[in-house]
């Protein structure tokens, strides 16, 4: 036996792959040149996007206008402005200047720390509600579903306590479209709950009560519920009675949203087995009781996407009250196009961009939250 | 029996017992709705009679036939103002249909599109997708409108500066001029050779479904029908003497003349709609073709099927069933959301008719026959969706 002249005493280490294999060439290969067709399909991406987004990033940032004190910034010389001829950009300097406009509307600037106040209460109590780890959920939800709304009204509305009272004419901008969704938000999912059960009851009356309202509502576009609400509603007062419009515009869009809510909610209650439901009978739970503690907090778990998409198609569709004339932020936004101080061409695009950037950012944010929701709340059901 | 033994005396049994049982109850809360709702239409009607007749409002249909007084920006059939409420009507349900059918043609192609594109093995491409989804999806529609209303289509050139497009297009503020086509004599043969095509066409799929069915060879179907459906009428048109000519519109010192125009009232309302319902297709789409499993994929595979093939037999057919129902949701969508035509004045139904009930106070009649056009929409809609899934739960298992 001759002894071996060299045995390795440690392990090697893993050699990195083959160049071909990883790393960002590998990457591009395989996510965007793989194919010919592939290659082809990247190249017109390319060819779009150069032609897209340049001269969007100019329009909106390079090219734009960021501080000014009238329409001289944002119009060219031939329009009576300072801006060379051929110019075209964002006029920031508009939405800087209308911004306390565009989230108060018209209210008194001497009482918006009542919005901001309102607002910062929201927050507090929301902000908890949303993040699963916090305790006192059922404390927190009645101060934000109840409470609040309750507080809100009296600081918003004012007339009590030595708070001076204002219109509601002349609320607006983004504080009318959030009050607007958060009352319709919370005024339609119980009321969906309710339609969807209706629906569902084994009596007659009630059953085709609830499916009539519920088709109805949903095969008319929102805007002619706005319509009835705010033509028809008061009609159908005793005469000498008048509705704030305010408030017509909210019980539209509160109907509205529950009817799409009880479809939703209904499709969660026909998920549940039917064992569930014959379960809580033999346990002796009486209707409600079976409702509240067996069906309801599954059926609703399984349709928070759901929910959520409702509440989003909501809070987008409140900007249609702009169209019997409420200035909600789309409304408060568009009203000051027609300020002279300020109309140049490019001040209508500027603000609905600035709008649009807005609505998105909460639209994007609810459906971001409710797929995270739906992680936290998967409890392995899912086949 | 039990309960019998332990409610000895007759009386206090029977009130008992009535009162717990669940079909009496269920009696008593439908006729105390009943009751309640009876009471709550007869309060609102008498004080909606009240208020009309304080307005000296006729309540009643007749209004339909008077002078309507005010113009309108498009309509498809003859139309002045001097027309009645009725005419008026008529031409808003058309402009509704009109908005709605090419608004679903446009959003379906880019829906699908869009849809596929997120699939895509291709990065770039799925993340342009999700972008255009993400974006469009959490916008409101309205804003989109505004958006082509105010922000694009009015800031473009007066007409005699008018942008040139390729085919004789013309885009100004006033809307975009295309080539009008001119149908001179014999034409219509042109129009009868489509139809006969359409019509051979279906007739050849139904015998190329028989005859694979019966012996597994599979015709070129989608050539034979093309040429067909295209090839006809190019034969008619030719053999007729080409008789179609174009109204080509003329940039002229102030003012395009000849072509065809449609306002930019209709631009922005179609390009926001396609748009917006464009991105719901798209996810509805992709959902249902990732909602046919792999396995099919891989069966087919196994069986030797093209991957071409593949696709057009065994996943499209399959994804469609998951596709179709949501999709007829939408297109309802669209045409619900064609209603927000009022806010830039495209004279649709419901634009037409807040100017009647303006005009008129008539407000009961005018939302009455809202409410009958757009039910009766949603309700064909159903009953086509009820026929789609009957038909395909035959196909299912």
């Amino acid at each position: 036996m001759t002894s071996q002249s060299y045995i390795r005493s440690e392990m090697l280490g893993p050699t990195s792959p083959p160049i071909s294999e990883s790393g960002a060439f590998f990457w591009l290969k395989q996510n965007l040149f793989a194919t010919p067709k592939d290659t082809v399909l990247t190249l017109i991406g390319l060819l779009a996007l150069g032609w897209f987004l340049p001269p969007m990033i100019n329009w909106l940032f390079i090219d734009a206008a960021w501080t000014g004190g009238g329409r001289g910034v944002c119009a060219t010389v031939a329009q009576g402005g300072s801006q060379p001829e051929g110019w075209s950009g964002a006029c920031w300097a508009f939405v800087g200047a209308k911004l306390d406009q565009f989230a108060f509307g018209r209210y008194p600037v001497d009482e918006r720390w009542r919005p901001m106040l309102v607002a910062v209460l929201f927050v507090l109590l929301l902000a908890p509600m949303l993040i699963p780890k916090v305790p006192y959920k059922g404390i927190n939800a009645i101060l934000l579903f109840l409470v609040l709304p309750v507080v809100s009204f009296f600081l918003l509305v004012g007339g009590v306590f030595g708070l001076e009272h204002v219109e509601t004419a002349l609320w607006g901008g983004l504080m009318v479209t959030l009050i607007l969704s958060f009352v319709g938000i919370v005024v339609s999912l119980p009321l969906g709950i309710l339609l969807a059960l209706g629906r569902r009851s084994k009596m007659p009356v009630i059953r085709i009560l609830c499916t009539a309202f519920i088709e109805i509502v949903r095969g008319i576009p929102l805007i002619t519920v706005l319509f009835m609400a705010s033509v028809m509603l008061p009609l159908f007062m005793p005469p000498g009675m008048t509705v704030d419009k305010f408030l017509r515009a909210l019980i539209g869009v509160s109907l509205f949203a529950s009817a799409y809510m009880a479809e939703v909610v209904r499709g969660g209650l026909q998920a549940i087995p039917k064992g569930q439901s014959e379960g809580a009978d033999s346990l002796g739970l009486s209707y409600w009781q079976k409702m509240r503690l067996i069906v309801l907090p599954q059926a609703l778990k399984l349709v928070i996407p759901g929910i959520v998409n409702t509440f989003i198609g909501m809070f987008k569709d409140t900007s249609l009250v702009s169209i019997i004339s409420m200035f909600d932020l789309l409304g408060i936004v568009r009203l000051n196009f027609s300020d002279a101080n300020w109309a140049s061409p490019v001040t209508p695009l500027t603000g609905l961009v600035f709008a649009g950037f807005i609505f998105w950012l909460f639209c994007f944010g609810m459906s971001r939250y409710s797929g995270f929701m739906e992680r936290v709340l998967d409890r392995g059901h899912k086949q | 029996m039990t309960v019998d033994a332990m409610n000895p005396s007759g009386k206090s049994r029977s009130t008992g017992s009535l009162l717990n049982d669940p079909n009496v109850r269920g009696i008593a809360y439908q006729i105390l709705t009943m009751v309640l709702l009876v009471l709550f239409i007869y309060w609102v009607s008498a004080n909606t009679i009240e208020n009309l007749k304080r307005a000296n409002i006729a309540s009643g249909y007749g209004f339909l036939n008077g002078r309507a007084g005010f113009d309108l920006g498009q309509s498809l059939v003859p139309y002045t103002s001097d027309s009645t409420y009725g005419r008026a009507l008529y031409v808003g349900f058309l402009n509704t249909l009109l908005v709605a059918v090419t608004g679903i043609i446009t959003a379906t192609i880019i829906g699908f599109i869009v849809g596929i594109g997120r699939l895509s093995n291709n990065w770039l491409i799925a993340k342009l997708s999700l972008v255009y989804v993400e974006v469009f999806r959490n916008i409101p529609p309205l804003l989109v409108i505004f958006f082509w209303y105010s922000g694009v289509l009015a800031v473009l050139p007066q007409p005699r500066e008018s942008l040139a497009l390729p085919f004789d297009m013309y885009v100004n503020n006033r809307g975009l001029a295309f080539p009008k086509p001119v149908f001179d004599a014999g034409s219509q043969f042109i129009f009868y050779a489509l139809v006969i095509g359409i019509v051979a066409a279906f007739l050849v799929s139904r015998y190329a479904n028989r005859r694979q069915m019966a012996t597994g060879e599979r015709l070129p179907v989608l050539w034979v029908n093309l040429a067909l459906i295209f090839g006809l009428p190019l034969l008619a048109y030719l053999a007729t003497g080409m008789p179609i000519s174009f109204d080509i519109p003329v940039a002229g010192k102030f003012n395009l003349t000849g072509g065809s125009v449609v306002g930019p009232e209709f631009l922005s309302l179609f390009l926001a709609l396609s748009f917006y319902t464009a991105s719901f297709i798209a996810e509805i789409v992709r959902a249902g073709i990732r909602g046919v499993s792999k396995g099919q994929t891989e069966a087919a595979g196994a069986l030797g099927i093209r991957p071409g093939l593949t696709t057009r037999l065994v996943i499209v057919p399959q994804a469609m069933r998951i596709i179709i129902p949501p999709l007829t949701s939408q297109y309802l969508n669209l045409t619900k959301n064609s209603s927000l035509a009022i806010a830039i004045g495209y004279a649709d139904l419901v634009a037409v008719g807040g100017t009647i009930l303006n005009q008129t106070g008539q407000s009961v009649e005018v939302v009455s026959i809202w409410l009958i056009v757009y039910l009766s929409l949603s309700l064909i809609t159903s009953v086509f969706m009820n026929w789609f899934n009957a038909r395909m739960a035959l196909v299912e298992r």
